[in-house]
């Protein structure tokens, strides 16, 4: 088999990842200021003390960013690993078994989509109390709706394949079907999915934080220092659109490797010998 | 050749090569290397070789077309004395459907589902200018006619979901005439039909070209259907010419050993009598089995049936007939409505659920489409060492020591263990597929359609595979085909089935030889036989009796 040709893309986006999760590894080390550290006049200028300059506190927000990025990125990636583990294990099953269990599901599914999410998780938010559990469990289960249509609508289509009947005729369990006949080939789509919804998540995060029922102050989230610093954007600073950037550069990042991962991943299935 | 004929050329390809590039890679294969060939108007000159041979790639060309990912790489394909390739698109576009038509394999999936018969049927010749719509009708009404078409004065009004496969495959070769071409390409137009309409479409599209004096470039992989309709036959394989020769000639003195060898997979000779111990218990016995899918009308009706240790039964029928519901029926994918079915003389649970994991083990399934019946994305040695570890619990060196028996058993070489499915010809998946089965140590194997989807030379080395696996390991074969040939070869009885019922059932030489039933008589006389003259003879002897039936 022939080496796929790496193109330019997926090494910007392995960059920006390794550059992202790096800075959040290593902000203690590398932070020049604390997270909550006072250090100044609101909204000051960037200076060589102070390479992107203060926030609304008067904070560093470098540090405050890279801090940030530690946040976030755990957050999202948890939120994101525990919405797939539901939707997927979930649209499987439905998929796989039909009848009562697939129909229970989806109209389990299409109730808790008819409620608008933010709506939803503000009233989990102020019942239980805005906590790292929380807010990570409330996220997840809203987004592995969507998660759930769609590995259920992939599974549909793979559990017609004659080799999962052979497993089935097998005698295998469904959990096993799920994991080694289904799994495997409903990889592409799902990890498509998996980028979209982890740059969703912090932007999810980010719109909760804007409520204030978010990441609680005085810790740093990117969406939350773009909220902290909006007004600034009235004075003519730059201090909400640097979170801001964060924010898309690491969406990029994260979509460049996965869309180049898709069609590379799939050549196992290349053609045949003849 | 004389002058005369040199000038009533209408197609000619020189040299032809057409390479393809595959997603990914950066280097070229050809597919067709080099091919000459030079067709006359009225005659026909059928393309005969497996796939991957480039047959239907030759046929696309002959319309300037190639396939996404292909191009012409070299040579010449004139078209009444004009070179296709120096056309533009446009110019193209005129010739296609106008002057060279095409008639695809499955009409079903090349007419538009929304769209009434007629609007399609008409396009062409509405498109090209030739006339109005209202003409076109009349026109097309006149083709259905000849084509035998049921009701040909509103059969175009019908959508396609309202005609059966072979009025389909009619209706299309309608639409290809439309414009009465010079050429017409048929790309395997009976291939996906059941024997006994293979024959109404293959006579009408016969009649048709033979009253328009059209060419054609007919493609199949079957020897004996294209003997019916050629002039001439080219011998393809892996994009050469393998032999070149009038139809007489290459049915019966084939000069290439490859020409030779398919033709005798027709004449392949029937099995020795299977000894099958009659005082034994069978291994499976149905009686009064009746089944359906939820709500429908029943597909299996009160079937009655056995199959003993080491003995091959044939379920034959057509495509409906409910033959593959019955195996269905059997595994327990779909539990039976009535009847029972004893499996070495005790009740077989209907729904599989309720089957032991030893009983599963002892009934396997062997399917027709091995694409689809492994994982692309398991190795071989998962897909084999799966049914080893899950019903005998190997692991370790005893599980890959038996791996490699097994893929010798099927004629393999062990580092064969390592390859993902997408990396095997089909004829090696099917083979991967058999040792699946044998993995688990069965008593029964159901073969569903085994040998269909495959090139006939390898279908031959699959039977001749299962014929020695049960010699040597004596295993009871259900095997369930639409092809009378694979049945005379491998099966000691034989039970014929029509719609949901067995209509006859006996040893292979009591239902073949003196048929009993109407259906078992037509149904042996669709398999196209070695002979250039069969159809005119069939047709001949059909006429009256089926003027009656009708």
């Amino acid at each position: 088999m022939l080496r796929r040709h790496i193109s330019i893309a997926p090494i910007i986006g392995i960059s920006l990842i390794i550059i992202n999760v790096s800075a959040a590894v290593l902000a203690p080390f590398i932070a020049p200021h604390g997270e909550a550290d006072m250090l100044g006049t609101m909204w000051a200028s960037p200076t060589a003390e102070h390479w992107l300059g203060l926030d609304n506190l008067g904070r560093d927000i470098l540090s405050r960013l890279l801090f940030g990025a530690r946040t976030t990125i755990s957050l999202a990636l948890s939120i994101t690993v525990l919405a797939f583990g539901i939707g997927v294990s979930a649209g499987f099953a439905a998929a796989l078994k039909g009848g009562w269990v697939d129909t229970v599901l989806s109209r389990l599914v299409d109730v808790i989509m008819a409620i608008p999410g933010l709506i939803f998780s503000l009233v989990i938010l102020s019942v239980f109390g805005s906590s790292v559990p929380v807010l990570t469990v409330t996220i997840a289960v809203l987004s592995s709706t969507g998660i759930f249509r769609l590995s259920r609508a992939v599974a549909l289509d793979l559990a017609v394949m004659d080799y999962v009947e052979v497993a089935r005729l097998r005698g295998e369990r469904l959990g096993w079907i799920m994991r080694r006949e289904v799994l495997p080939n409903a990889l592409p789509p799902l990890l498509a999915e998996f980028g979209l919804r982890f740059c969703f998540a912090f932007l999810f995060i980010a719109a909760l934080s804007f409520l204030g029922l978010g990441i609680q102050p005085p810790y740093a989230d990117w969406g939350g220092m773009v909220r902290e610093n909006a007004q600034a954007i009235n004075f003519g600073s730059l201090a909400p659109l640097i979170p801001a950037l964060a924010i898309a550069q690491l969406t990029i990042g994260v979509n460049l490797l996965v869309d180049w991962f898709l069609p590379n991943h799939s050549q196992t299935q290349g053609e045949g010998a003849s | 050749m004389s002058a005369k004929q040199l000038t009533s050329e209408i197609l000619r390809m020189d040299n032809l090569v057409i390479t393809a590039s595959s997603y990914g890679a950066r280097q070229t294969i050809p597919i067709v290397k080099g091919i000459s060939l030079s067709l006359k108007r009225g005659e026909v000159v059928g393309l005969i070789g497996e796939s991957g041979a480039g047959k239907s790639t030759i046929g696309l060309a002959a319309l300037g077309y190639t396939r996404p990912g292909s191009t012409i790489a070299g040579g010449e394909i004139l078209f009444d004395g004009v070179d296709i390739r120096r056309l533009s698109a446009a110019e193209r576009r005129k010739l296609r459907g106008h002057r060279v038509a095409y008639i695809a394999q499955s009409a079903a999936a090349s007419f538009n589902p929304a769209m009434r018969l007629d609007k399609q049927v008409c396009e062409a010749p509405v498109r090209h200018g030739l006339c109005g719509f209202e003409e076109a009708k009349t026109q097309a009404v006149q083709l259905y006619r000849e084509l035998d078409l049921p009701m040909p004065e509103t059969f175009g009004s019908r959508y396609p979901h309202q005609a059966s496969g072979g009025q389909l495959q009619r209706a299309m070769a309608a639409m290809a005439m439309s414009c009465r071409p010079d050429i017409l390409v048929l790309d395997e137009p009976t291939t996906a039909l059941d024997v006994t309409t293979q024959i109404e479409v293959l006579a009408s599209i016969r009649k048709l070209i033979r009253e328009h004096q059209t060419a054609g470039l007919y493609i199949t992989h079957d020897l004996a259907v294209v003997a019916q309709i050629a002039d001439r036959i080219i011998v393809l394989r892996n994009g050469s010419v393998v032999e070149e020769g009038d139809t007489e000639q290459i049915l019966n003195r084939p000069r290439a050993e490859y020409t030779q060898a398919l033709v005798s997979t027709h004449s392949k000779g029937v099995k020795a009598s299977g000894a099958a111990d009659t005082r034994e218990v069978p291994v499976l016995e149905l009686s009064k089995v009746s089944a359906r899918y939820a709500k429908a009308v029943r597909v299996v009706e009160n079937v009655d049936l056995s199959v003993r240790k080491g003995e091959t039964v044939a379920i034959v029928g057509e495509s409906g007939s409910g033959k593959s519901t019955l195996a269905r029926v059997i595994t327990g994918l779909l539990p039976r409505e009535a009847g029972q079915i004893l499996y070495n003389g005790v009740q077989l649970p209907p729904t599989l659920t309720a089957r032991s994991t030893d009983l599963l083990r002892r009934i396997q399934l062997i399917y027709q489409m091995p694409d689809v019946a492994l994982n692309p994305r398991q190795r071989v040695s998962e897909i084999i060492g799966r049914p080893l570890q899950f019903y005998l619990g190997l692991t370790g060196a005893a599980l890959r020591e038996r791996i490699a028996e097994l893929l010798n058993d099927i004629n393999l070489s062990p580092d064969y263990a390592e390859r993902f499915p997408g990396q095997l010809s089909g004829g090696q998946k099917q083979r991967i597929c058999i040792a699946r089965a044998l993995a688990a140590e069965p008593d029964l194997i159901i073969c569903d359609e085994v040998t269909s989807a495959l090139d006939p030379l390898v279908a031959e080395g699959i039977l001749d595979l299962l014929a020695s696996l049960q010699q040597t390991r004596g295993y009871a074969y259900m095997f369930i085909t639409h092809d009378l040939g694979v049945v005379r070869r491998i099966a000691d009885r034989v039970a014929v089935m029509l719609k949901g019922n067995i209509v006859a059932q006996g040893s292979l030489a009591e239902v073949f030889s003196q048929p009993c039933h109407p259906y078992t008589e037509r149904l042996l006389a669709s398999v196209p036989e070695m002979d250039t003259h069969w159809l005119d003879r069939l047709l001949a002897n059909r006429g009256r009796s089926h003027l009656e039936s009708a």
